[in-house]
């Protein structure tokens, strides 16, 4: 099943997909209504509790940013100011030379893990969403990298449009990635290429983290990063999981 | 192993925590200056120039008197001893001269770590264990604190007094660091900041106890004990 929430005529409701009689794609609320995808707000798709998120987790990727051995996942956390749903806007500083969008696949946990086994670990998972985990390199620094500066700007990953159910997607480890700018496909992966897969993932944080229901894993982006500008679209589709759309603005719709 | 529960107060006056909570890196003086030069080598190549934040998520969480694991594989752990900003309204861009207006009031915490020498791409293991962040006695509001930017904090370990810092030695005192950080990130009511940690900070061992003290937030005390074998 996959399940959204979206705002909808002054308030917050649950959805899912229904396609409208004139073949547009919308959302149908519990309550009977239907709307179609442009006339509700997208919010991120669950109540998010801690936000994890991995670094160079792609052989291909690393490869790109010119890294290469790893003792163990790279792994940073992100706070929930950062999340937004689909169809949001995210902001482009002015005078930035690279900011890039990073196709993730998500994994929601739905029950409490600690020092769970990868063999047991996707027991552990509610569902899986798409995540688009902007980052703006000019403000890299060499100190906890990422630092949050870059990785955690308000609005700058967005998470949706559905939260599907681990019951819909046996396999997290044979998914393919796509983004597209302004239609153009400019980047393309499959999660069989993880250097630390979903299952070892949960095994390695709840070595040491317990995780509850809630916390999202953003496990990662493969190669095919390249600059965005404020007006493009990208999208972000992964494999089962539907089609995260976001657009970037300019500074002035945020009124600097 | 069962899960550990850790109480955490939540519902103290006079806002409610929201659970998150974010910690400034090297904004105390001593920690800046203890790197030296190494700060302009590989890997860093430069001092930080913006806020450097790192997040201590719920699982961190703790309250007064918790009981906080040393894991088996490290000898000591770290005592992170600094003020919390406890956020009172929505702080998008505030100006440094507003800033303090933000602010619910303040409490002490205890930001755990594993000892970690590198600070490039550190390990959340070092920081995001269990337990790990201690926070309380209670939030005491802004107005009975009246210069955040002069309070001392004392760290006694099984009653002895092992450190004692300033907030006056912070690179950016509360309120330019309000004002920087919410540059690029918005803290929510609840939020809590911290302001650094002063360099060198003290090291526990499991069946010690620590109590951090910054008058007038009072006493926030923490029980180090072995893993469970």
């Amino acid at each position: 099943m996959k399940q959204a929430r979206v705002a909808f005529t002054g308030a917050i409701h649950a959805a899912q997909p229904h396609v409208l009689e004139d073949g547009r794609e919308g959302v149908g609320l519990a309550d009977g209504r239907v709307a179609a995808a442009e006339d509700v707000v997208w919010l991120p798709p669950f109540e998010v509790g801690t936000v994890i998120a991995l670094g160079l987790n792609y052989a291909d990727h690393a490869k790109e940013l010119a890294f290469n051995s790893q003792e163990e996942p790279l792994v940073f956390l992100k706070g929930p100011g950062t999340l937004i749903g689909h169809r949001g806007v995210t902001r482009r500083p002015a005078g930035v030379k690279f900011m890039h969008y990073e196709c993730e696949l998500a994994v929601v946990i739905g029950r409490t893990a600690r020092n769970v086994h990868r063999e047991a670990a996707l027991q552990h998972v509610a569902g899986y969403c798409i995540a688009n985990d902007y980052a703006v390199r000019d403000y890299l620094e060499n100190w906890y990298r990422p630092n949050l500066r870059v990785k955690n700007r308000d609005g700058g990953t967005a998470i949706g449009p559905w939260l599907v159910d681990a019951a819909d997607i046996p396999d997290p480890g044979k998914l393919e990635l796509r983004t597209f700018v302004n239609g153009r496909q400019v980047q393309q992966g499959n999660t069989r290429n993880m250097i630390t897969d979903v299952p070892a993932l949960i095994e390695y944080l709840s070595s040491f983290m317990t995780l509850t229901a809630g916390d999202v894993i953003l496990t990662g982006t493969p190669e095919g990063v390249i600059n965005v500008d404020a007006g493009d679209e990208v999208i972000c589709e992964i494999e089962g999981l539907g089609r995260l759309q976001n657009t970037l603005v300019a500074d002035t719709a945020f009124g600097r | 192993m069962p899960c550990v529960q850790y109480t955490v107060p939540m519902d103290v006056a006079p806002y409610r925590l929201s659970g998150r909570v974010y910690g400034a890196l090297l904004n105390h003086r001593s920690a800046l200056a203890a790197l030296g030069n190494s700060v302009n080598e590989a890997p860093y190549k430069a001092p930080p120039k913006a806020p450097v934040l790192y997040i201590k998520p719920r699982n961190t969480l703790a309250g007064n008197e918790a009981a906080v694991t040393v894991p088996r594989q490290v000898p000591e752990l770290e005592i992170g001893a600094t003020l919390g900003i406890v956020i009172g309204r929505t702080a998008c861009r505030v100006s440094e001269r507003t800033a303090l207006e933000f602010v619910a009031g303040y409490l002490i915490v205890n930001d755990v770590s594993v000892p970690h020498a590198r600070y490039y791409r550190p390990s959340i293991r070092q920081k995001a264990r269990d337990g790990f962040c201690p926070l309380g006695p209670r939030v005491v509001a802004r107005a009975l604190v009246p210069n955040p930017d002069a309070l001392q904090i004392c760290v006694y370990i099984n009653g002895q007094l092992q450190q004692s810092a300033t907030t006056a030695d912070l690179q950016r005192p509360v309120a330019a660091l309000l004002a920087d950080v919410t540059e690029f990130m918005t803290l929510a009511p609840g939020d809590v900041l911290t302001v650094g940690v002063a360099h060198p900070a003290p090291r526990v061992r499991a069946g010690q106890r620590v109590a951090i003290e910054i008058d007038p937030l009072g006493r926030l005390e923490t029980l180090f004990v072995g893993e469970p074998s």
